[in-house]
C-alpha cells in the first residue's frame, strides 16, 4: 500500500467530516451529500466491473434492493434507520451473489451476455416488487422515519453518513486494487481463460467482488431511501443508476480504483448545472452524448490519461532485486509417477478429439509428444490443465485426480504450461505478468516476493530489460520466453510446453533448447509438444505419438519417428504400394 | 392456485400468441445485427419507439392511415441505420462497447421523444382499433392479428432471402468472416450499410406495431429490453425465425402464468426460460 494514499485518507476525511460545523447553507450539504452518493455507486461498481470487465447493467436492481429493503424495515416495521443499512447491504449482497451463482456458472458468458441479463433483472425485482404488497404500487413514504442527529443539521447528517460510507468504499476499492483479489480481477479482465489456469479461482473471486458491490450499493440505496423520504418503483428500477455509474467510471477511469470518483464528481456537477436550469432532458441527452464520445475518442477516461502522461514525464520505478527461488520440492523420487492420464475421451460437437487416451509422464524426464496438425496434442494440455473437462477418463497429478476440482486447482497441485500462440495479459507489463504467475501458481507467494522471483526469471529468459514494456511492445520471440518465464514464475513440478519454438529462427532455436534442458535441471518435469524433429531428438528421453486423438506409438525417440505407422501419419500413405 | 375458465385460458394464450409475434417483430433487427454484424444495438428499442411516436403523430395530426405511415417510416429508418453502421465501422467499434454507445444513443432518442411529446401517455385512436373478428367464443383483435401476420412475413422473407438469394448467401459469408469474404470479391461495408439498414427499418416496422396497440411513454421503452433479448438469443443469434419461435413461445408462456398465477410473475418467465437455456444449449448464443 502507498503511504501517500493512507496520508491523503487520514487527512483529507476528518476534514471533510468538519464542513458541516461551518454551518453553511443546506443547498450546499445536499448537493456534497449527492457527490459522494454517486461516488459510492460507481466505485462499487467499479469493483466487479471495472476491474474484471464484467459490465453490470443492474446495478440499479441492487441499490433498489437496498431502499426498498430500508423503506419496509423502517417505514412500515418502525425499525431505527441505521440499523436497517446492514441489512439493506446484506439483503442486496444476497441477491448479487445468488444472480452470479447462477450466471458466472454459465459456460462462456461473454460480457455483453452479462450486461443484458443484469439490465433485464432489473426491470423483473421492479415489477415484482410493484406488483407485491412490498410496494403495490403507491410507494412509500418514510417521511416520518427519525433521521439520527449525527451533524447539526437533517442535511449534515445526511452528509456525514454517506461520507463515511463513501471512505469506506474508496479504501475497500483501495484495498482490493492493492491485494490479491485485485490482481486476479485484473486478470480475468484480460483473459479469462489463462487466469484460471495459472491458479486464479476465477468463479469465487467473480463471485466475491459482486457481493462487496452489491452490498454497498444496497447500503447507499438504504440512505437515499430516507433521503428522498419517498421512493416509487419507477423512479428507482429505472436506467439512471446503470448509466450514471457506466458513465462515471468510464469517463473517470475504470482501471483506477479513484476513476469513478473522478467521474461522479464530474458528472454529478454537470447534471446538477443543468437540473439547477430546468433542463433535466437535455441534462440526460448530454450525458448519452458524453458517453457515445468518451467510449469513442477516450477509452482509458480522465483519469487514466492523465496518469498516462505523468508516467511518461516522471522516472521509471525501480526496478524490484531479482531473487532465485528456492529450489523445487521434491515430493517424490525421480523416475517415479508423475502424472497419469487415464482412458480421457474428449469430445467436441461431432469431432472427437481425443479418444480413450492413457499415458503416464514420469518425475524429471522431458517427454515428447508429438502428432499432426489436428491430432489431438492441444486438446491433451488443455484437459491436464483442467480448461477442458473430458467425457471420461481421469488425470491423476500425484495421486490426486484433478477433473472433479476446479480447473484453478491444477496451477496450485504443480502445473504449468505455455501457449502455442502466446496470451500475456495485454494490459499488464511483463514484469506484471511473471509476477501474477507467481502469486497464483504452486507457491502462492505475496506480491513482493512473486515480483523478485519473477525478476529472476526474466533475468534467466533475457527478458529483464523489458520488465516495464507491454506485452505488444514485445517481438514474437520475446513473448514466446515470457510465455516460459511465467511458466517457470508458478514453480510448476510439470511444465507443458505447447509447441514453444514455432515461429522462431535457427538461433533462436539453439538458445530455446537450452532453456528447456535448464528448466528440467533445475527440478521441473517437461512435456514438449513439438514439430521440430532436430529438437524433440536433442531433448527427448520418451516420445509419444497422437494421431485422431489416438496413441500410435511410444517409447525411444529414434525408434519411433522410424515407425512406418507414424511416418504415413505425418506425410501420408504412398500412392502407388511397393515403390 | 386456481384453474380459469376454457374461453379465460384461450383468450389469455391467444393475445399471449400476439404479443409473442410482436416479441419476434422487435427481435428480428437485434437478431441480425447482434449475429451478423457483432452490433448489439440497445437503441434498437428507442428507434421503435421512435417509429411508434411517429405513427402516431402522422396518423393523428395529418390523418394518414397508420399502415401507410411505414412508407415514410421505413426509407427513412432505413437511412438511420446506414449512418449508425457507418459510424461504427469508422471507429472500428468492439462488439462490447457497441452495447455502450447503443445505450448512449437510447438515452438521446428518449430525450428527444420527451422533448416533443412530453412524458404523457399517449395512445393512438386509429380507425382499427375497434375491428374485432369473432371465431367461436374467442376474439381476434385487427392490429394484434396485423402484427402477428406482419412478423411471419418478415421473418420468413428474411430467412428466404439470406437462404436462397445470391445476396443472402454473400451476407452470410460476411457474416462469418468479413475479411475473407472481402478477399472474395464480396462488397462487405456495402453488404453490412444494408444490412444495418434493414435492422432498423424492421426497428420501425415494429414501432408502427406498437403504436397501433400499445399506450406510449418514454419511460415504457427499456421495459421491452429484457424480454426481447431473451427471445434473440433463445432463438439463436442471426437466426430469423429465431426470434419469432422464441418470442411466441415466451409469449403463450407468459400468458399461461398470468392466467394461473398472479400477473406480478410474468417478468420473471422470459428470465428463467433465458437462463434454462443458456445452462442447457451451451455455445449456441
Amino acid at each position: 500500500m502507498d503511504r501517500r494514499v493512507i496520508a491523503a485518507f487520514v487527512v483529507l476525511v476528518p476534514l471533510l467530516a468538519a464542513v458541516p460545523l461551518l454551518k453553511l447553507p443546506a443547498f450546499y450539504e445536499t448537493f456534497l451529500y449527492l457527490v459522494l452518493h454517486w461516488i459510492v455507486l460507481a466505485t462499487s461498481w467499479n469493483i466487479l466491473s471495472g476491474y474484471s470487465g464484467y459490465f453490470s447493467f443492474g446495478h440499479g436492481a441492487f441499490f433498489g434492493v437496498g431502499i426498498y429493503t430500508t423503506a419496509v424495515l423502517s417505514g412500515k416495521l418502525d425499525w431505527p434507520f441505521l440499523s436497517t443499512l446492514p441489512v439493506a447491504a446484506l439483503v442486496a449482497a444476497v441477491f448479487g451473489v445468488g444472480l452470479g451463482a447462477i450466471v458466472f456458472r454459465l459456460p462462456r458468458l461473454r460480457g455483453e451476455l452479462f450486461g443484458l441479463l443484469t439490465l433485464a433483472i432489473t426491470f423483473v425485482i421492479g415489477t415484482i416488487i410493484l406488483n407485491t404488497p412490498i410496494d403495490g404500487g403507491p410507494g412509500v413514504y418514510l417521511s416520518a422515519v427519525p433521521v439520527p442527529a449525527i451533524g447539526p443539521t437533517p442535511s449534515g447528517s445526511f452528509y456525514l453518513i454517506i461520507l463515511a460510507l463513501a471512505a469506506l468504499v474508496l479504501w475497500v476499492a483501495y484495498w482490493i486494487y492493492t491485494a490479491r483479489l485485485g490482481s486476479g480481477l485484473f486478470a480475468i479482465h484480460d483473459d479469462e481463460d489463462v487466469a484460471e489456469v495459472q491458479g486464479v479461482p476465477t468463479y469465487r473471486y467473480k463471485l466475491i467482488a459482486f457481493g462487496i458491490s452489491c452490498a454497498f450499493a444496497g447500503m447507499a440505496g438504504g440512505i437515499h431511501s430516507v433521503f428522498v423520504s419517498y421512493v416509487t418503483v419507477g423512479e428507482v428500477f429505472n436506467i439512471v443508476v446503470p448509466l450514471n455509474v457506466v458513465l462515471m467510471s468510464v469517463l473517470g477511469g475504470s482501471r483506477h480504483w479513484f476513476g469513478p470518483a473522478v467521474g461522479a464528481t464530474v458528472i454529478t456537477a454537470l447534471l446538477y448545472a443543468f437540473t439547477a436550469g430546468d433542463f433535466a432532458v437535455a441534462g440526460r441527452a448530454a450525458i448519452g452524448f458524453i458517453l457515445i464520445a468518451v467510449i469513442l475518442f477516450m477509452p482509458q477516461g480522465i483519469l487514466g490519461q492523465l496518469l498516462r502522461y505523468w508516467r511518461k514525464r516522471a522516472a521509471p520505478k525501480p526496478l524490484p532485486q531479482p531473487l532465485p527461488p528456492p529450489p523445487i520440492p521434491r515430493t517424490g523420487q525421480s523416475g517415479e509417477l508423475i502424472l497419469s492420464v487415464e482412458g480421457v475421451t474428449k469430445q467436441f460437437t461431432g469431432v472427437r478429439a481425443l479418444s480413450d487416451v492413457t499415458l503416464q509422464v514420469h518425475r524429471g524426464e522431458i517427454l515428447g509428444l508429438v502428432g499432426p496438425n489436428g491430432s489431438g496434442k492441444s486438446t491433451m494440455v488443455n484437459v491436464i490443465t483442467g480448461l477442458y473437462k473430458p467425457e471420461a477418463g481421469r488425470v491423476v497429478f500425484n495421486g490426486t485426480d484433478l477433473i472433479p476440482l476446479p480447473s484453478f486447482q491444477a496451477a496450485h497441485a504443480g502445473i504449468a504450461r505455455t501457449y502455442q500462440i502466446p496470451r500475456p495479459f495485454a494490459s499488464l507489463t511483463v514484469l506484471e505478468n511473471a509476477t501474477l504467475a507467481g502469486m497464483f501458481g504452486g507457491r502462492q507467494l505475496s506480491r513482493s516476493q512473486a515480483e523478485r522471483q519473477a525478476m529472476h526469471w526474466l533475468e534467466f529468459v533475457g527478458l529483464a530489460e523489458r520488465a516495464g514494456a507491454l506485452p505488444t511492445e514485445l517481438n514474437l520471440h520475446q513473448r514466446k520466453f515470457l510465455e516460459l518465464a511465467r511458466a517457470l514464475a508458478s514453480a510448476p513440478q510439470l511444465v507443458l510446453l505447447d509447441e514453444v519454438l514455432a515461429g522462431l529462427t535457427p538461433s533462436e532455436i539453439n538458445s530455446a533448447i537450452t532453456l528447456v534442458r535448464e528448466i528440467r535441471n533445475r527440478g521441473s518435469t517437461v512435456v514438449f509438444i513439438e514439430h521440430n524433429m532436430r529438437a524433440v531428438l536433442e531433448l527427448c528421453e520418451r516420445l509419444i505419438v497422437l494421431n485422431y486423438g489416438q496413441i500410435i506409438a511410444s517409447g525411444d525417440p529414434r525408434k519411433v519417428i522410424a515407425d512406418p505407422e507414424v511416418i504415413s501419419a505425418y506425410l501420408g500413405t504412398p500412392h502407388e504400394t511397393g515403390r | 392456485m386456481q384453474m380459469p375458465s376454457l374461453e379465460l385460458l384461450g383468450q389469455s394464450l391467444l393475445s399471449g400468441l400476439f404479443i409473442g409475434g410482436l416479441y419476434g417483430l422487435l427481435g428480428l433487427g437485434l437478431s441480425l445485427s447482434w449475429g451478423m454484424l457483432r452490433q448489439i444495438n440497445l437503441a434498437h428499442f428507442a428507434l421503435a419507439f421512435l417509429g411508434a411516436y411517429l405513427t402516431y403523430q402522422l396518423s393523428e395530426h395529418f390523418k394518414l392511415d397508420p399502415f401507410l405511415t411505414m412508407l415514410i417510416i421505413v426509407p427513412g429508418f432505413f437511412l438511420i441505420g446506414m449512418a449508425m453502421h457507418w459510424m461504427f465501422a469508422k471507429f472500428k467499434v468492439t462488439p462490447f462497447n457497441s452495447l455502450l454507445v447503443t445505450f448512449g444513443l437510447a438515452v438521446i432518442i428518449e430525450s428527444l421523444i420527451q422533448w416533443i411529446w412530453s412524458a404523457d401517455y399517449r395512445k393512438l385512436e386509429s380507425p382499427y382499433s375497434d375491428i374485432k373478428f369473432q371465431v367461436g367464443k374467442l376474439f381476434l383483435p385487427l392490429p394484434e392479428l396485423m402484427t402477428l401476420l406482419i412478423a411471419i412475413a418478415l421473418s420468413i422473407a428474411t430467412w428466404a432471402l439470406l437462404r436462397y438469394t445470391h445476396l443472402g448467401k454473400a451476407m452470410r459469408a460476411m457474416s462469418e468472416n468479413p475479411k475473407m469474404a472481402s478477399a472474395f470479391g464480396i462488397n462487405e461495408p456495402m453488404l453490412a450499410l444494408l444490412l444495418s439498414g434493414a435492422a432498423s427499418a424492421f426497428a420501425g416496422v415494429a414501432g408502427a406495431c406498437l403504436a397501433l396497440s400499445f399506450t406510449l411513454a418514454p419511460s415504457q421503452i427499456y421495459a421491452w429490453v429484457g424480454v426481447v433479448f431473451s427471445a434473440v438469443m433463445i432463438g439463436g443469434l442471426g437466426n430469423p425465425l429465431g426470434p419469432l419461435v422464441a418470442g411466441i413461445v415466451i409469449g403463450l408462456s407468459e400468458a399461461a402464468t398470468m392466467a394461473v398465477t398472479a400477473p406480478a410473475w410474468a417478468p420473471l418467465v422470459s428470465f428463467s426460460l433465458l437462463i434454462a437455456v443458456l445452462l442447457l444449449r451451451p455455445g449456441k448464443v
